[in-house]
């Protein structure tokens, strides 16, 4: 019935149109971010460059001081990587408590943790700073840490809730019986068994952390600690104009999360469309 | 018709088995349990016995009760729920609280009551920023979710390239807003591709200075978004598309239901909590916009791209307002749990609609 004829060939090509043109900036930001200073004014937007000319990389990365690019991805990789190791020891283990155990204080748990995902942030981060400040945890990689672990854990306890209530308890209790603690038979049998939930978690977690503009403003604004976005923003507001440059930043921005794109994108895909839906 | 003696039975609550009878009823002549068991049961028929309530927790029941093992220990959830407890609520409360006061973030404050919300309400800029929040975010939910259907429509099933086309498709998804906005910028300057390819056709009468001009500006922006949301709302359609039954369509298409009528019959019908989620999702994330703001007007120019978002930034950090824009966030709060539960509302009640 839904054959591929003439029409679907000539609908494959429209689409495929369609999304080039679509996908024009992107060119634009390579191209651009290629040229030397003096092309990429004169230049035409979508000419490609006369020589590949890297000076714009070389000059963002090498900046040195408060904006520094190398230290602020480090920072980022930083905070992003604690954000999920925390979101996912935490998260497993109390969602694991919550979705097994049936008791009248885990339902209202779990609710608790639904509610906060609907819970919209804006109104907490005024308190939130005001609070972080005061104990030491703002404009330090451990006080983001701590925050991003707390905003998204509604996020990765439902997830993992969800996951684990599709899985038999026969696994940890096999694992029980034949002697093994409760925290062996969690981390040994159930954690390894949640691979698809822990894999969503920490791209789903990822990806907001690592592209996270707004808090990394707010909590670390006026430190030495900068987080990528937070440089980028500060770093293009001191280039006027400098487009092969800003692009330059834009793009070492953009690919860590590309790398990873490339060789998850099912799961990417997948834990948008399946994960966000709660 | 004699009762027919039933062998090899067991109850069953949701799945599980939660009792066997301990007796055959009718031999133990047990007037009250034959009462609620005795069934008329024609040859050759599958019934679902209903057990009245009274007789449910009659037998001994070998599945509820204590646990096999212990499932972990309880204080495992605590990081977790101390965390969400003070995130999450403990400071959303606060917030909510300090919306009724004068607070710098020093010193001391006074409970001014409704004054701040009574400020909100006769500032026309203010007002514009609401107005704003709410054109952002219909605008993007309306184009992205037209653009995303159309987008999963047209690579659905028969394309042979149509994994890549996802692929790129949703790749402005995982970028960085703020990366977005800047290649955006950049194409929106006066000297930029936008004005170029204007000029080129023709049409130079359009020229403009996209970002700095009052009227086009927050369009600028509204662009920016959909550029990198279509993507999502397409993969939530494809997700839905592919639970539309093929047979139902063939069956369609051979009663010689057009591609039209089948869209509507056949497809919406089942794609509809698709719609609903892509949809909610939307209508949060866009009134939340902030980056591409930041990014590309700095709420410029003469605050006409000002949103509720950048106004809670701007008094709240910026000028040291932290109860005025406290006020702000929890007017923002209110438009987002508002619409949030109308979503909700709205779709559940298509749901009936489809059942009736």
């Amino acid at each position: 019935m839904f054959r591929y004829t003439k029409f679907t060939a000539i609908r494959e090509v429209l689409v495929w149109v369609v999304t080039l043109i679509g996908l024009l900036p992107l060119y634009i930001l390579v191209v651009t971010s290629l040229k030397s200073d003096k092309e990429a004014l004169t230049s035409s937007a979508v000419a490609p460059p006369t020589s590949i000319d890297f000076s714009a990389f070389v000059t963002v990365l090498t900046a040195t001081g408060r904006n520094s690019i190398p230290v602020s991805i480090l920072n980022s990789v930083i905070i992003t990587g604690g954000a999920i190791l925390g979101l996912v020891l935490f998260g497993s283990v109390a969602a694991y408590v919550i979705a097994r155990r049936t008791r009248k204080w885990t339902t209202i748990t779990y609710y608790l943790v639904l509610v906060a995902i609907v819970l919209p942030a804006q109104l907490g981060t005024v308190p939130l700073y005001i609070g972080a400040r005061s104990i030491g945890l703002t404009g330090n990689a451990f006080g983001m840490i701590v925050l991003w672990i707390g905003i998204l854990m509604p996020l990765s306890v439902f997830l993992y809730a969800s996951f684990f209530r599709g899985l038999s308890t026969e696994y940890e209790e096999a694992a029980v019986i034949d002697g093994a603690s409760p925290v062996q038979a969690f981390f040994r049998v159930v954690l390894p068994l949640m691979a698809p939930a822990t894999g969503t978690v920490a791209i789903l977690a990822g990806l907001i952390v690592w592209n996270d503009f707004f808090n990394s403003l707010i909590f670390l604004g006026g430190s030495t600690t900068q987080t990528l976005p937070v440089a980028m923003y500060t770093y293009v507001g001191g280039l006027v104009s400098a487009w092969n440059k800003i692009f330059a930043v834009v793009i070492i921005s953009m690919i860590p999360i590309l790398l990873f794109y490339m060789f998850a994108q099912k799961r990417f895909i997948q834990g948008f469309a399946g994960g966000l839906k709660g | 018709m004699p009762p027919i003696r039933l062998t090899n039975v067991s109850f069953r609550h949701k799945g599980a088995i939660v009792g066997e009878p301990a007796l055959d009823a009718t031999e133990r002549n047990d007037e009250e349990v034959r009462e609620q068991m005795t069934v008329t049961i024609e040859k050759d028929t599958t019934r679902t016995l209903t057990v009245p309530p009274k007789a449910r927790r009659t037998s001994q029941r070998p599945v509820r009760g204590k646990p096999l093992i212990s499932y972990g220990r309880w204080w495992w959830a605590l990081p977790a729920i101390l965390l969400v407890l003070g995130v999450q609520y403990a400071a959303t409360l606060t917030g909510g609280f300090f919306a009724f006061t004068n607070w710098t973030g020093l010193g001391s404050f006074q409970i001014t009551g409704f004054d701040n919300f009574a400020k909100i309400f006769a500032d026309p800029q203010l007002l514009g920023a609401v107005w704003n929040t709410l054109f952002l975010a219909f605008g993007s939910v309306i184009i992205t979710n037209v653009l995303g259907l159309l987008f999963a429509l047209a690579i659905n099933r028969t394309l042979k390239t149509r994994y890549i086309l996802r692929t790129l498709l949703f790749m402005p998804v995982v970028l960085s807003p703020l990366a977005v906005a800047y290649v955006w910028k950049f194409i929106f300057q006066f000297n930029g591709p936008l004005n170029g390819f204007l000029g080129a056709i023709g049409l130079e009468s359009l020229q403009k200075t996209w970002l700095a001009d009052p009227t086009w500006s927050i369009w600028a922006i509204l662009i920016t978004v959909v550029w990198q949301q279509a993507g999502f709302t397409m993969v939530i359609y494809l997700a839905g598309l592919a639970s539309v039954p093929i047979e139902v369509e063939e069956a369609a298409a051979l009663d010689g239901a057009g591609v039209v009528g089948r869209f509507w019959n056949v497809v919406v019908p089942a794609i509809r909590p698709s719609i609903a989620i892509a949809t909610t999702l939307g209508l949060i994330q866009g009134l939340r916009i902030f980056d591409q703001i930041l990014a590309l007007t700095g709420g410029g120019p003469a605050g006409a791209t000002e949103t509720l978002a950048t106004e809670v930034y701007k008094n709240a950090f910026s000028l040291g307002q932290f109860g005025f824009g406290s006020a702000l966030a929890l007017v923002l709060t209110i438009i987002i749990l508002a619409f949030a539960i109308l979503q909700q509302y709205v779709t559940r009640d298509r749901e009936v609609g489809k059942v009736s």
